[in-house]
């Protein structure tokens, strides 16, 4: 599944997005949404959908490669669903040093230090609550992203910037956002 | 045995004396937790329906990541139907059903053949879905398979009538994606379900519509979901049950229970007989029991005010009931038996969900959401309807407009303080 978008800035495309759901989560609008920041910070985006399995989201961010891969989550699983995705997302060489971040709801309880933490030892470059503060976070994200890979800069170095307190504070703070 | 008293008939009872039915969504891992929510939604100061709200592993087949969750901490958002023994959940059902007190199950899959045997086994007569509306938001299952997988699961669902039961299907087709869908295509999907559970041999449904951002037109789309209900299903006993807002939800207190408060005035006023309810806390995380109970009593109560629950009031006509019937019936052209022709009519975009992702819908239509909350469409696509019915829509949405449409209701209703019920949409009632 996906959904091919027209990239705003002309006919380069060198900003490649692969977004996705977790492979339990079934919810869509984040998805829309997330696609359409996206595009806004110059990411051609290729959607996969809600649900998707594991294997196919391999496959397709080995086939492409991407940029950057972005997994939205609202749905409570999060924490477990994307440990074990970006798990196996590294286990790909080309995909060692690409950035990947996941964002939403990220538990069935609110956030937790808990859970970012174990998602970033999972191999999450950064993770972000849902929150408006954590959209203008993800925001900074893609556009330092977008920075680096245009002066050529090793694309892991872009998202080590917070820790993961800072996220896990962001996470916690509520308001309208990501999901 | 004796037969259980019939689901679709304990809530036309309970319509018969003008009570409105509330309806939590709510499932728990844990077998324990599960019967004690259930335990408490019967015990509410409401005419109430229980629910098992199914786990989204189960839903999706994976049944590796149920045992890691059950071996895990625990945490499951709902119950695992299929790992659990037969056993454990019909000593529950057993224990909690009676003439006055009945459950369904609630699930959200696109293969559901498993969660059907599951409940089939377990004597539980209620469940809801449908072929295009637990497939085309949830899955990235091939549709044909869906129309397919359903139509085998209407049969095995049927088995419980050779054990006394009258196995009841309610539709999810009047909630796809939850909000910025155009009413006459809620309408049109949840007739086409119905009609399709009907086929396969069913007799007893409900049709869905879920609480959209204007009541005035939810009001005249759920008049005309009941006016070709009646049309399509003589000799079907069936009813119709509205599902509180199912978008983006207000974060405040007072604003989640006065939409809250606002979809059961709406059940009553469109005649519905039973209101699936949310909670408070619907915008952070999934709501406890006592939470849900709150929101039980709380819609029970609203819609107490209001009148007895009865025959609908008069709406308004915007062109609903026109745009819906000519949905259904351009897909009735393709031929009569839906299990056929529903993927031939997603894939030539008779019907087409705006926004929706799956691969077969074909993603040519757009909604747009006017200054009232009133949803029109900006671009029909390949819908056998006029091309716009929006007259200011822009032709691409920002991020900050879909943002600000996503969000429409949940500002509305954050930004009225202290509201008393009643109070919220008198301007809407008047337009």
């Amino acid at each position: 599944m996906q959904v091919e978008s027209r990239t705003p800035y002309g006919a380069d495309r060198t900003l490649e997005a692969i977004l996705s759901s977790t492979s339990s989560d079934s919810h869509m609008w984040n998805l829309i949404f997330i696609q359409l920041v996206l595009e806004e910070h110059g990411y051609h985006v290729t959607n996969l959908g809600a649900c998707v399995p594991v294997e196919a989201l391999v496959d397709r961010c080995a086939a492409l490669p991407p940029t950057v891969v972005v997994l939205s989550t609202v749905n409570g699983h999060g924490h477990l669903d994307g440990a074990l995705a970006v798990n196996r997302l590294r286990q790909i060489p080309s995909l060692a040093t690409t950035p990947i971040v996941i964002g939403g709801k990220l538990g069935i309880q609110a956030s937790s230090l808990d859970h970012v933490q174990h998602l970033r030892a999972a191999g999450f470059d950064a993770v972000f609550g849902d929150t408006a503060s954590d959209l203008s976070e993800f925001s900074a994200f893609l556009r330092r992203v977008a920075a680096d890979s245009f002066a050529g800069a090793p694309s892991c170095d872009v998202a080590v910037a917070r820790t993961p307190l800072e996220i896990a504070r962001a996470a916690a703070a509520r308001g309208a956002g990501l999901a | 045995m004796t037969s259980p008293v019939p689901f679709g008939e304990v809530i036309t009872r309970a319509a018969a004396r003008g009570r409105l039915i509330v309806q939590p969504r709510m499932g728990m891992g844990d077998p324990v937790d599960m019967r004690a929510g259930l335990l408490a939604v019967k015990a509410a100061k409401a005419s109430t329906v229980g629910t098992i709200t199914v786990d989204s592993y189960t839903r999706c087949n994976d049944d590796e990541a149920v045992r890691r969750a059950i071996a895990g901490d625990g945490q499951l958002n709902g119950y695992p139907i299929v790992a659990r023994t037969s056993d454990v959940t019909s000593a529950i059902v057993k224990e909690l059903r009676d003439a006055s007190f009945v459950i369904q199950v609630r699930h959200g899959s696109a293969d559901p053949q498993r969660i059907f045997e599951a409940l089939v086994a377990a004597g539980l007569d209620a469940t809801e879905g449908g072929p295009i509306s637990y497939c085309l938001p949830y899955s990235q299952l091939p549709l044909a398979d869906s129309v397919k997988n359903w139509a085998v699961c209407c049969k095995t669902f049927g088995r419980l009538r050779d054990k006394g039961y009258e196995p009841h299907l309610e539709t999810f087709g009047g909630c796809m994606l939850g909000q910025l869908c155009p009413p006459s295509l809620l309408v049109a999907i949840s007739v086409l379900e119905a009609l399709f559970f009907c086929q396969q041999g069913l007799r007893s449904v409900s049709l869905s519509y879920a609480q959209q951002a204007n009541t005035a037109q939810d009001l005249e789309a759920i008049a005309a979901l009941r006016a070709i209900a009646a049309e399509l299903l003589p000799n079907v006993d069936w009813h119709v049950v509205v599902y509180a807002y199912m978008g983006v939800y207000p974060r405040t207190v007072s604003g989640a229970m006065g939409l809250l408060g606002e979809a059961a005035r709406l059940a009553v006023r469109s005649g519905a007989a039973r209101l699936i309810v949310k909670t408070a806390v619907e915008a952070y995380r999934i709501p406890t029991v006592a939470e849900n109970i709150t929101a039980l009593e709380y819609a029970s109560a609203a819609a107490g005010q209001v009148r007895r629950a009865g025959p609908a009031e008069p709406a308004s006509d915007t062109g609903i009931l026109t745009e819906a019937r000519t949905l259904v019936d351009a897909v009735l052209e393709l031929g009569p038996q839906l299990d056929r022709t529903l993927t031939a009519a997603v894939g030539r975009g008779l019907l087409d969900i705006p926004y929706c992702l799956h691969p077969d819908n074909r993603g040519r239509t757009r909604s747009y959401l006017d200054r009232d909350g009133r949803l029109y469409w900006s671009d029909t696509g390949a819908l056998p309807l006029a091309r716009r019915t929006a007259v200011a829509a822009p032709d691409r949405n920002s991020s900050a407009d879909l943002q600000r449409m996503l969000n429409y209701v949940a500002r509305k209703y954050d930004s009225i303080q202290n509201a008393a019920p009643g109070q919220i949409n008198d301007h809407e009632r008047n337009q």
